[in-house]
């Protein structure tokens, strides 16, 4: 039990996907003007990163690593993540209109950000089991959405600052990222 | 000629992929610790883009518009297993410090980017010069940003000392908000030129 509340605290804070890994800065700075969008995308990445996750570590083991072809660990987990975003939002499509329409923009976005794929190689580059995969995942995720929120936050307050010109948009975005990652760092040493 | 010299050299500064079109920041914030990893994500990650871009236009007129996208995210990732393996091949230690962020070239949105925004509906000659002049800026700027990142937070430049045994360097600048703060400060340079030149 500890060693699984051990990978929680790291994913969501110690190494928080965005502030520690630098994945994901795409939908991080793009999609984080409003805490609703922002709130929409978290919940969009955690679905398909967890699921995501499962089913290219069953493939890994299942498939690469008996036939010896771990080489193809790149093409297969894109392909994967693509097919898997496609398929989502014509499940979604048909069973779930609200759930559709509330995540709909986001689910093709989802195929480039960095974090999914970066979360599902970290996976077996640590070398957990299939569940603590999934747990990190999730959890990772959950960072992801704390992250992006808090951030969406942030640029609310900034769109009424009265900022010099060259840092409008995305500089002090960015500025305030660093200062956002200064506070994250806080928590390093909580594990090891 | 013109046209091509201006295909070529666009991406230098005037459209560069990361500090006026903000694509790929992931790797240029997670690699930039030393100017040694920022030069080799860049030569990398330009391999990758004359390939794909290459390769992209030689067959987009063969692929069916539905299924665009996947297919160049294969040609794509298929560049990307070759760079990886040259690396771990060639480089075991670029490969130990650039870690993940080989495999995740496949994901850098300046690539498919350029797939789809030029490469798809262009000539291969001048695909080939866009993938050279796009991968030379996205180089540049991740040399910047780890030239920066390694003389303060390390105080060194490619691995050679540059303060006394004595001196402190700033590590904040070596940690993410480091990474954070110095391309927000390079973004905001080049857009302050701009209105410079703009003006005068």
């Amino acid at each position: 039990m500890a060693e699984y509340l051990l990978v929680i605290v790291s994913a969501v804070f110690v190494n928080n996907v965005v502030f520690a890994r630098f994945l994901g800065i795409c939908p991080y700075l793009g999609v984080s003007k409003k805490i609703d969008t922002a709130l929409g995308m978290g919940f969009a990445v955690t679905f398909v990163m967890t699921l995501a996750t499962a089913i290219t570590y069953v493939l890994y083991y299942g498939v690469l690593v008996p036939f010896k072809i771990e080489f193809m660990q790149t093409v297969m987990y894109i392909l994967v993540i693509a097919s898997l975003v496609q398929l989502v939002e014509i499940v979604l499509k048909k069973v779930s209109k609200s759930l559709y329409n509330a995540l709909g923009i986001y689910l093709p976005l989802i195929t480039t950000n960095c974090a999914i794929l970066g979360v599902a190689l970290i996976a077996i580059q640590d070398k957990y089991s299939l569940v603590m995969s999934v747990v990190f995942a999730f959890f990772s995720a959950i960072g992801f959405v704390l992250a992006i929120v808090i951030f969406a936050g942030i640029r609310e307050k900034l769109e009424d600052a009265d900022i010099p010109g060259p840092f409008k948009n995305v500089p002090i975005g960015l500025i305030s990222a660093a200062i956002l990652s200064l506070a994250f760092m806080g928590f390093s040493g909580l594990v090891k | 000629m013109n046209e091509a010299i201006n295909t070529l050299t666009r991406g230098f500064i005037k459209e560069n992929p990361v500090t006026k079109m903000l694509l790929g920041l992931c790797p240029v914030l997670a690699v930039t610790t030393t100017a040694v990893n920022g030069l080799g994500m860049g030569l990398a990650t330009t391999f990758v883009l004359i390939g794909s871009n290459v390769v992209i236009s030689m067959t987009s007129k063969m692929i069916p518009d539905t299924v665009r996208i996947p297919s160049f995210v294969l040609i794509i990732a298929t560049f990307v297993t070759i760079v990886d393996m040259l690396i771990k091949a060639f480089s075991p230690e670029l490969n130990q410090s650039l870690g993940i962020f080989i495999p995740l070239i496949v994901v850098n949105c300046m690539i498919l980017g350029r797939a789809e925004a030029f490469a798809s509906r262009s000539g291969v000659w001048y695909s080939l010069l866009d993938g050279i002049g796009m991968g030379i800026g996205f180089t540049l700027a991740l040399l910047a940003l780890a030239s920066i990142r390694e003389v303060l937070g390390s105080g060194t430049i490619f691995n050679m000392p540059l303060i006394g045994e004595d001196g402190t360097p700033l590590l904040v600048f070596a940690l993410p908000p480091g990474a954070f703060a110095g391309l927000g400060a390079i973004i905001a340079l080049m857009n302050a030129l701009e209105k410079k030149r703009g003006v005068n």
